[in-house]
Order: structure tokens, then C-alpha cells, then sequence
């Protein structure tokens, strides 16, 4: 897959480094024309301030990157990124996502949340361009009968029965049988569209030994979940099923230590939170031994080393695995965009959505199968892992072809935690 | 006619046609992204002046105008995406709903006297608790949001609300001028000289004879219904909505904003206030990254900044002076 | 469900309700007495709470000792507010109040996002997990010192206004303005005082806060309308109504999790605000106006 690298290469890779910098910086960036052909706009909507603005600044690493490994792999396209920040806000995301449009961006990319996704649809649908959504699960997004709209990302319905599969491998590979769960989930627009998915999920699969004995919601603005805790300890349920954000997964973590509860562990069907930076920075040690089953990469990929390379050489100090999922889906989303505009050689709107239509990437860093849109705009293929926290790291532990550790389960007493 | 006009300066009249003749012909030259930025403040004109008829006219401080809003929007939406009401049918229930809701707040405040800043918190407790409740009203979508189907920018149809963002340019210009004309009306009306007289000494205008509580209910009817018209906009302009945005208190004082930085009571204000805070916020984010500075926080400092200098130096709002310097103020004077 | 979980609840709930009480304090005092509506109370205590991060970071103070520094900072800092921007207000009608209360309300919330940024920070005290178990009743320890804090500022601000000549004056100055002025007491200077006592309360209250909560910047709003209604439910200038309050909101939330969905819990808070208000505007141990 690796260019053997030429003095050319290396000076353009030199440019385009320079000019995504400014570009990142500034807003003004890439040189109009390279080697003539001229550069397609790429509008990078992420909620880099407010509520969500750590996962936004997380996956917006994945567009820093970007010029990086898609030099590495040889595609010779000049992409000046436009970034615009979404403040966590449904209203700001479309004026910001027409702004771009506006500005001259060829295409757009983003933005991490599924009320954000539905509200930019809506604007890309309506001024013909094509949006390729990074991270966003809520299901109607696909189903609205969009013509430029894709989703290179699994939809609530995919993750939670992917996630549910893997909580039965777990059991089966750790020997363990819980028969009771209690599901606590967080009241916004992915926490209601998980809901709903494992509401109809659940029940068709008769190979989990468990059944959920109580569902309780939360608000995400809560203050304080003792109570939510307590009504959870109440149920005497096995383990539990969490669908969280962040900062409400920390608050859970601890509060169900100073309740003294004893349970087998956390388990996510496929939500954020657990594998955060910030989650084992809060919590150090308690950190350990939560499990989420969420589309990851292949830590052995050949794609994830080229792009754990580049974002090493960009951010010395951190590491790609606390950034896996943000990163390695708007890096994807990128390739995607980049690989079309190869192929269609023009900005053209209707030339890049085909060409996109087109998309069939085989080789990629996400575990799953070839990157290729339905009917809908929607990959079919994505594929979850088991990972769980174990030295205070997210490790992939299931499925076995990528595992890089045995899975735990149930959880150490918690005061040895 | 006659007593609409009466009393207005001939250049004012004229100013007026000038502005009215420029939004009329602005879809003509604006990109699209200015053409949304002036809906959205022509919206922001529209329910500031729904606002101002209950704050401006009739002195009732509402914190809790998004809780028309959404109900308006929800209603007509739902009217729409199960059971395919026309959405102009739909607006007709969601006014009723609103002035419904209206009325209730109204006579649960007016009657125990509830009044200042007791007034505004009740408002807010009526936005929240509705928030939540729709945030677990399955059959609404609850948080999950609801979605209308798409909107093919092909064809404009304003008998369904269907159509491209100059559609909706034109239909909520629309909205803003009736609703400047209506408050121009009342205003001259004996309802609006009642209004004023219960805003300044509630007391003495009761011992005048004047009904307060009657007026009072009169204002909050007509601030909602008008108000639950923005909403169904914004539903079928948006076509999506999430209570957590659209109840949300951050949207009750976006809406007061202009209107008080406009000037309160005012008929040209609030239209002013929004005219200038829309594209504040948004040319704060051009500034931004034309500087060069992309940490978060930056631009809303400087917004809060020139809100804190606004009410700080121009304690009545931005528009009263600039009328006196224009000579544009006859209004002001004659209500003196 | 068994009765000790109620009782559990209700008693985090009480606890915690108490803290929530004495930042309820600081607004009614700053309410009661300068009838300014202080729009922007929630933002001033994560303030204060992000000063107590940085406390325990630079130095290792435990946030109930930096409650006292903090205290007097936020005094300082109320005392500068009310004597520069707030004092022309005072006679303006509520709506401008409340406008530039809201706009020294984005500056905050912003200028902490902006400094702090957007993730959710705490204080980690050594003692953050432990809890008392009573039977089968668990109670974290942090709650119980927290609340007792709570309660020891209260006393010593009742103190303050019952046996201090400045704390009479303050309340001469609440009860008939215009007579405070006539009998020669610096109106200014006292309204300025009050400020200063009510940030600081709120300060206080914030370092309590921490050690049950994480704080964000976007929360400011959320504790703003929640001192608000406490306020308002407990009666305005009602110092004792205010605990009270707190109390009455802390365990209905509590409970209102239990017994309905805990993400609809804060309905519970906005039926009692509602209740109040409809049948006892001048709050639960008010007087009448």
C-alpha cells in the first residue's frame, strides 16, 4: 500500500502538510490549483466547543492527519480542508454547514452527532451537495430517501446487534451465564434510537442467557446520578447495560462504588464514554475492566499502522487508541472523499456524489467489510469489537482474529479495582 | 389606513418603504448564506415582536416564549408527519394550542398576582416541564427528535410550506410585516393606551377602571398565538426538531435578546435588535477565524460583551437613539 | 422496592439539598436586600468551583478549606461587581437588571469554557468513595460533610445578621430603604457588603458542591434557575426558607427518581415551583408582601 517514497513525494507531502496547517489555522489554505488540477473543498463540521466538544476536538485529529496518511497512501489529490465548529448545537451545525457551502465547499464531512447529522442532511440535500457523515448512529438519518447524503458508520440498530452478539461471545468465552441486567441509557437522540434498537433486538435473541429487568433513562444534564444508581442497585441485577456519553459514564463509575454495589461489571452495547482519554484520566484505576462493544479498528490492520504513524509524528504525546473510534472514522470519512474525488477528477457535485456512490475501499483501518454504499448511502459491513479497559487502556479483546488481550469478566471486587 | 399612518413623519414612511423595498428585492442579490442569516432574523424580528406585545406593551416579563415556539412547532409537525395535515390547518391548531396555554399561565399567574420576577421564573418552569415531558413523549419521537420528510429543493409550494429557502424568505417576511402592522395597530388602539397604562402604575390603571387582569390576559393570548406562527416556521423551515433545542431556556432569551437590545416597546426595535444580533453572531465567527483563533469560548465572550455594553450605555435599547438622530421618532414623541 | 431504599434516597436527597440551600441562601440575601435580580448566581458558583479545582490542584486544599479563601475572594469580587456595574441598576426596572445579569452570564460561562475548557473537572479528596453504612442505609461521606458545612455557614450568616451592627443594618436596609438612608446608614456601602455575602455564600457553596458533583461550564444556567426556584419556594429574603427549600427540592428529586423516571426527576422541582406559586406566592416560610 506504501509509496516508495520519491523527493517529490515527500516535497508535496511537505505542502500539503504546510497548507492543512493553515488551513486548520486560518481557513485560508490550500494553493487553488496543484499541478493543475484544482483542489477540492472539504467542509469539516465537528462539535469542537460545548457539551460534546471533547469528542469533536477528538475526531477533528482524524482531519489533522488526514493529508498525512493519505499522502502515505499514494492519493494524489489536494484536499483543503474547511473546518467549522458545530457548538454542540442541532441550529448552529446548518448555518454553519451553509456557510461552508457557501464558501465553496465541494462536499461535506462530519459531525459526530445524530441530531447534527439530520439537521447538515437537510442542508446538503437541499443545495446538492454530498455529505459523508463520519460518526452518527440514529438510524432515520439513511431512511429519509436522501440523494447526497452517506454514512460510512453503523446505524443504532447494526450497533446494538452487533454489540449484543459480542456480549454473547464474551459469556461464552469467559464461561459465564448472568441472568438479569438492568439497562440504563441517556435520554438524547442516540441514547432514544439504542433504546429503541435494543428493545427490538433483545427479544429475538435467545442465545443471551439474561433478560433486563428495568430500564432506566437519565438526563444527560443531570447533576447527579445517585439516585438513578441507586434505583439500578435496587433491581439486584447481574451486570449492567449502559448506553452513556461521558461525562455521565464517569459520574455512574464512581457513584456505583460508594453505593458499595457488587455486580459482574459494565457492559455498553455500543455507546461512547468508556474508552475516552478523559475516562481513564478521571477515574485511573476504576477505569479498568468496562467493556464496550463498539466499532473499533483492527489493531492489526495494515491501514492502522500507516495512520497510527502519522498521528504520532502530529501528536508526539498522545496515543491513536484513546482517539480510535473518532479518529479512525473521520479518517475514513476522508479517504472516502479523497478516493472519489481521484476517481471523478472534478468538484462537480454530481460527479463526486457518483463517484462516492461508486466507493468500494477495501482495504481500511475500521474492522468491518469493504467500505460500500446502499441504495440509502449507508455501509452495510461495520463490524464492532469487545473492547474492555485493562491496564487502563482500551484493548480489543473480542472478536479473537484482532484480540489483543483475554477478555475479564466478571470484574474483580471493586475494592481491589 | 388614516389612523395607522397618522402621526408618522413623512420620512419615516419613506425610510420604512426604502427597508421594505430592500428585503423585498434581497433574495434577488444575496447568496444563498445571506439569504438564510436574513431569515433568521427576520424570524427573530417576528417573535421578538410576539414577545414585545406581552413585555413592551403590556409589561408581563416572559422567560418562557420557546415553550410557544415548540408547542407551535410540534403541533402543526405532528399534525403533518402522521396524519398529513396541511400545515396552514396545522397552524391554525397550534395557535389554538398556544393561546390555550397561554391563557392557562396567564390566569394561573394573574389571578394569584403573580408578577415581576415571579412571573418570569413561572414562565420558565412552564418551558421546562414541558421540555420534559417531550423528552418522553414516545409518540412525538421523545428525544430522539422528530423529522419531517425531506424537502426536494425542485419545486416551491407555499399552500404546503414545501419549498426553497426564498419561499421561506418571502413567507416569513410576511409574518414580520403583518406582525408589525398588527402591533402598529394595537398600539394605536385604546387596547394598546390600556396596555401601556397597566405597564406603567398597574394600580392606578385599575383605579381608572381599567381591567387588568382582562388586558393582561388579551396580551399574553396574542404574544402566544402570534409566537406558535413562528414555531410551525420553524418546523417546516428546519425539519427537525429535539426538545432539548427547541424548549431549551438558551432559546427563550435568543428571542428577548433582540427586542431588548432593540429597544422594549418599541415597534421598530425589536425588528432592529434582530437585525443586528443575528449576523453579530455570526460575522463573530468570521472575525474569529479571519484572526486566526479557533478556541472555543472567544466569540461568545465578545457577544456577551457587547450585550453587557449595549445595556450598560444604552439602557432603552439601540433603536430609540438612532430614531432621534434620524428624526424618526415621532412615535416616542407622541406617546409622551 | 424495599423501604431503605426510600430511606436511603431521601436522605442523600436532605443531604444534598442543604448545599443546594445555601447557595439558595446567597441569592436570597443578595435578592432580599439589593432587589437586583442576580441572573448570573449559578455561573459565579462554578467560578468559584473552577478556583477550587485549581486550589486543589496548585496547592492540595481540600475544598472544604478552600471554602474560606473562596469565600472571601468571591466576597471581594461580589463586593467590586455590585459597587461598579450593578449599583446604577438598582433603581432600573427589572428586565434591564436581568438583561445584564444575563450578559455577565455568557462572559462567564465563556471565559471558563475558554480557560477551563469544555470537560466535565472535579476534585478528587481522599475520602471520595467512602461511605457510612447504617443497616442497610449507605450514606457517602462527602455528603455528610458537605452538608454539615453547609449548615455551619448558614449559622454563622444567621449570626451575622442577628448580632452584628452591620448585619442589622443590612436588614434595616431590606426592610424600609428610603428610612435606612433617613437615619444615615451608607446604602451604598451596605448593598455593596451584601453582594459581597451572597457571592460568598455561593462561593462556599460551590467548594461543598464539588465534592459530590463534576463541574462544566454549561452548567452555570442549570444552578441558576435552581437557586431561583429554591428561592421562590422558600420565600424571598427567607433565610431559613431557603434551607428548607433546599431540603424540600433535594429529597423530591430524590424521590421523584425513585418513584417516576429518573431522567423526568427536575418535573418533580418545576410542579412544587409551580405548586408555590399558585397557592403560597410568598413562598414556604415567607412573609406576606
Amino acid at each position: 500500500m506504501q509509496n516508495p517514497t520519491t523527493g517529490r513525494m515527500r516535497s508535496r507531502r511537505r505542502i500539503l502538510k504546510a497548507a492543512a496547517a493553515s488551513a486548520a489555522l486560518s481557513g485560508v489554505g490550500f494553493p487553488a490549483i496543484v499541478r493543475g488540477q484544482s483542489a477540492l473543498n472539504v467542509g469539516v463540521l465537528l462539535p469542537v466547543s460545548g457539551p460534546q466538544a471533547f469528542i469533536g476536538q477528538s475526531c477533528k485529529r482524524g482531519a489533522d492527519i488526514a493529508a498525512e496518511a493519505l499522502g502515505a497512501l499514494g492519493y494524489k489529490v489536494p484536499l483543503k480542508l474547511m473546518h467549522a465548529d458545530t457548538e454542540t448545537n442541532v441550529d448552529v451545525a446548518r448555518s454553519r454547514a451553509e456557510k461552508l457551502i457557501n464558501d465553496g465547499a465541494h462536499v461535506l464531512v462530519g459531525p459526530f452527532d445524530s441530531g447534527a447529522a439530520a439537521a447538515i442532511a437537510q442542508v446538503a440535500e437541499q443545495k446538492g451537495v454530498p455529505f459523508v457523515i463520519n460518526i452518527a448512529a440514529a438510524p432515520q438519518i439513511t431512511e429519509q430517501g436522501y440523494k447526497y447524503v452517506f454514512r460510512n458508520f453503523p446505524t443504532a440498530r447494526d450497533i446494538v446487534g452487533d454489540g449484543l452478539a459480542l456480549i454473547g461471545d464474551l459469556f461464552r468465552a469467559t464461561n459465564t451465564a448472568p441472568r438479569t441486567a438492568v439497562f440504563m441509557h441517556v435520554t438524547d437522540t442516540f441514547g432514544q434510537a439504542m433504546r429503541k434498537g435494543i428493545g427490538a433486538a433483545l427479544p429475538k435473541l435467545d442465545f443471551l442467557p439474561f433478560k433486563v429487568v428495568e430500564t432506566i433513562s437519565y438526563d444527560l444534564a443531570a447533576r447527579d446520578l445517585s439516585v438513578e444508581i441507586a434505583k439500578a442497585k435496587a433491581t439486584r441485577a447481574d451486570f449492567m447495560l449502559l448506553v452513556s456519553r461521558l461525562n455521565d459514564a464517569i459520574l455512574l463509575r464512581r457513584e456505583i462504588v460508594k453505593q458499595r454495589w457488587n455486580m459482574m461489571g459494565i457492559v455498553s452495547p455500543g455507546s461512547p464514554g468508556m474508552y475516552e482519554e478523559q475516562y481513564y484520566k478521571t477515574l485511573g484505576p476504576l477505569a479498568n475492566y468496562a467493556i464496550s462493544n463498539v466499532p473499533w479498528y483492527d489493531p492489526k490492520a495494515a491501514l492502522t499502522a500507516v495512520v497510527d504513524k502519522a498521528f504520532t509524528k502530529r501528536f508526539p504525546k498522545d496515543k491513536l487508541m484513546f482517539h480510535a473510534l473518532n479518529v479512525g472514522y473521520t479518517f475514513e470519512s476522508l479517504l472516502i472523499v479523497a478516493d472519489a474525488f481521484r476517481r471523478a477528477q472534478s468538484t462537480d457535485a454530481n460527479a463526486l456524489t457518483q463517484a462516492i456512490r461508486a466507493t468500494d475501499i477495501k482495504t481500511r483501518m475500521m474492522i468491518g467489510g469493504p467500505i460500500k454504499f446502499n441504495a440509502k448511502g449507508q455501509v452495510e459491513g461495520n463490524r464492532s469489537a469487545c473492547v474492555q479497559n485493562l491496564n487502563q487502556r482500551p484493548t480489543v479483546v473480542l472478536p479473537a482474529a484482532s484480540a489483543e488481550a483475554k477478555p475479564v469478566f466478571p470484574w474483580p471486587h471493586y475494592k481491589s479495582a | 389606513m388614516r389612523p395607522l399612518l397618522e402621526g408618522i413623519p413623512r420620512r419615516s414612511l419613506a425610510a420604512l418603504a426604502a427597508a421594505g423595498a430592500a428585503l423585498l428585492a434581497a433574495p434577488a442579490v444575496a447568496d444563498p448564506y445571506v439569504l438564510s442569516v436574513l431569515i433568521l432574523c427576520l424570524y427573530f424580528a417576528y417573535v421578538g415582536q410576539a414577545w414585545n406585545i406581552m413585555m413592551g406593551f403590556a409589561g408581563q416579563l416572559s422567560l418562557g416564549h420557546s415553550l410557544y415556539v415548540g408547542v407551535g412547532a410540534y403541533a402543526s409537525a405532528l399534525l403533518f408527519v402522521k396524519f398529513g395535515v396541511n400545515p396552514w390547518f396545522g397552524a391554525l391548531a397550534a395557535i389554538a394550542v398556544c393561546t390555550a396555554l397561554g391563557l392557562v399561565i396567564g390566569v394561573l399567574a394573574f389571578r394569584f398576582g403573580i408578577a415581576g420576577v415571579y412571573f418570569a421564573i413561572l414562565t420558565i418552569a412552564f418551558a421546562e416541564f414541558t421540555r420534559i415531558g417531550f423528552d418522553h413523549w414516545q409518540w412525538a419521537g421523545a428525544s430522539g427528535g422528530l423529522f419531517l420528510p425531506v424537502a426536494y429543493r425542485e419545486t416551491s409550494d407555499v399552500l404546503t410550506l414545501r419549498g426553497s429557502p426564498t419561499m421561506f424568505y418571502y413567507v416569513m417576511l410576511a409574518f414580520a410585516a403583518g406582525a408589525l402592522v398588527l402591533c402598529r395597530m394595537l398600539l394605536v388602539s385604546r387596547l394598546g393606551y390600556y396596555w401601556r397604562a397597566i405597564r406603567e402604575d398597574e394600580t392606578a390603571a385599575e383605579a381608572l377602571g381599567i381591567n387588568a387582569f382582562g388586558y393582561k390576559m388579551a396580551a399574553v393570548a396574542l404574544s402566544s398565538a402570534l409566537t406558535a406562527l413562528g414555531g410551525v416556521f420553524f418546523a417546516f423551515y428546519y425539519n427537525n426538531l429535539f426538545p432539548e433545542q427547541i424548549f431549551s431556556m438558551g432559546r427563550s432569551i435568543e428571542i428577548i435578546l433582540g427586542p431588548i437590545i432593540g429597544g422594549i416597546g418599541t415597534l421598530i426595535g425589536p425588528i432592529v435588535g434582530a437585525f443586528l444580533l443575528t449576523p453579530l453572531a455570526d460575522s463573530l465567527s468570521e472575525l474569529m477565524a479571519w484572526l486566526g483563533i479557533d478556541t472555543p469560548g472567544v466569540k461568545h465572550v465578545f457577544y456577551g460583551t457587547c450585550l453587557l455594553a449595549v445595556v450598560v450605555f444604552l439602557p432603552n435599547g439601540v433603536w430609540p437613539p438612532i430614531a432621534r438622530r434620524l428624526g424618526l421618532d415621532a412615535e416616542r414623541a407622541r406617546r409622551r | 422496592m424495599p423501604l431503605d431504599f426510600y430511606l436511603n434516597a431521601t436522605l442523600s436527597g436532605a443531604l444534598t439539598g442543604l448545599v443546594y440551600g445555601l447557595m439558595a441562601l446567597g441569592l436570597s440575601v443578595i435578592f432580599g436586600v439589593v432587589r437586583v435580580v442576580n441572573f448570573a448566581h449559578g455561573e459565579m458558583m462554578t467560578a468559584a468551583m473552577y478556583v477550587a479545582i485549581l486550589l486543589a490542584a496548585a496547592l492540595g486544599l481540600d475544598p472544604l478549606v478552600a471554602m474560606f479563601p473562596i469565600g472571601a475572594l468571591m466576597f471581594v469580587a461580589g463586593y467590586l461587581l455590585q459597587r461598579t456595574l450593578i449599583n446604577p441598576f438598582i433603581v432600573r426596572p427589572e428586565h434591564t437588571q436581568f438583561m445584564l445579569m444575563v450578559a455577565v452570564a455568557i462572559i462567564l460561562v465563556n471565559a471558563q469554557l475558554l480557560i477551563f475548557g469544555p470537560n466535565a473537572r472535579n476534585v478528587q479528596v481522599e475520602y471520595a468513595l467512602d461511605s457510612y453504612a447504617i443497616g442497610e442505609i449507605i450514606i457517602d461521606k462527602v455528603r455528610v460533610y458537605a452538608a454539615l458545612a453547609a449548615l455551619a455557614v448558614a449559622a454563622a450568616l444567621f449570626a451575622f445578621f442577628r448580632f452584628t451592627l452591620t448585619g442589622k443594618a443590612i436588614r434595616a436596609c431590606a426592610d424600609n430603604h428610603l428610612g435606612a438612608q433617613v437615619v444615615g446608614l451608607n446604602v451604598k456601602q451596605l448593598y455593596a457588603i451584601t453582594f459581597g455575602i451572597g457571592a460568598a455564600c455561593v462561593g462556599a457553596a460551590g467548594c461543598m458542591l464539588l465534592l459530590l458533583v463534576d463541574v462544566t461550564p454549561v452548567q452555570g444556567p442549570g444552578y441558576t434557575l435552581l437557586a431561583f426556584i429554591i428561592v421562590i419556594v422558600g420565600g424571598m429574603g427567607s433565610l431559613t426558607g431557603a434551607l428548607v427549600a433546599g431540603l424540600v427540592i433535594g429529597v423530591s428529586e430524590a424521590l421523584g427518581g425513585l418513584l417516576i423516571l429518573p431522567s423526568a426527576k427536575s418535573m418533580a422541582t418545576f410542579a412544587i415551583l409551580i405548586l408555590v406559586l399558585l397557592f403560597r406566592p410568598e413562598g414556604l416560610l415567607g412573609r406576606r408582601a
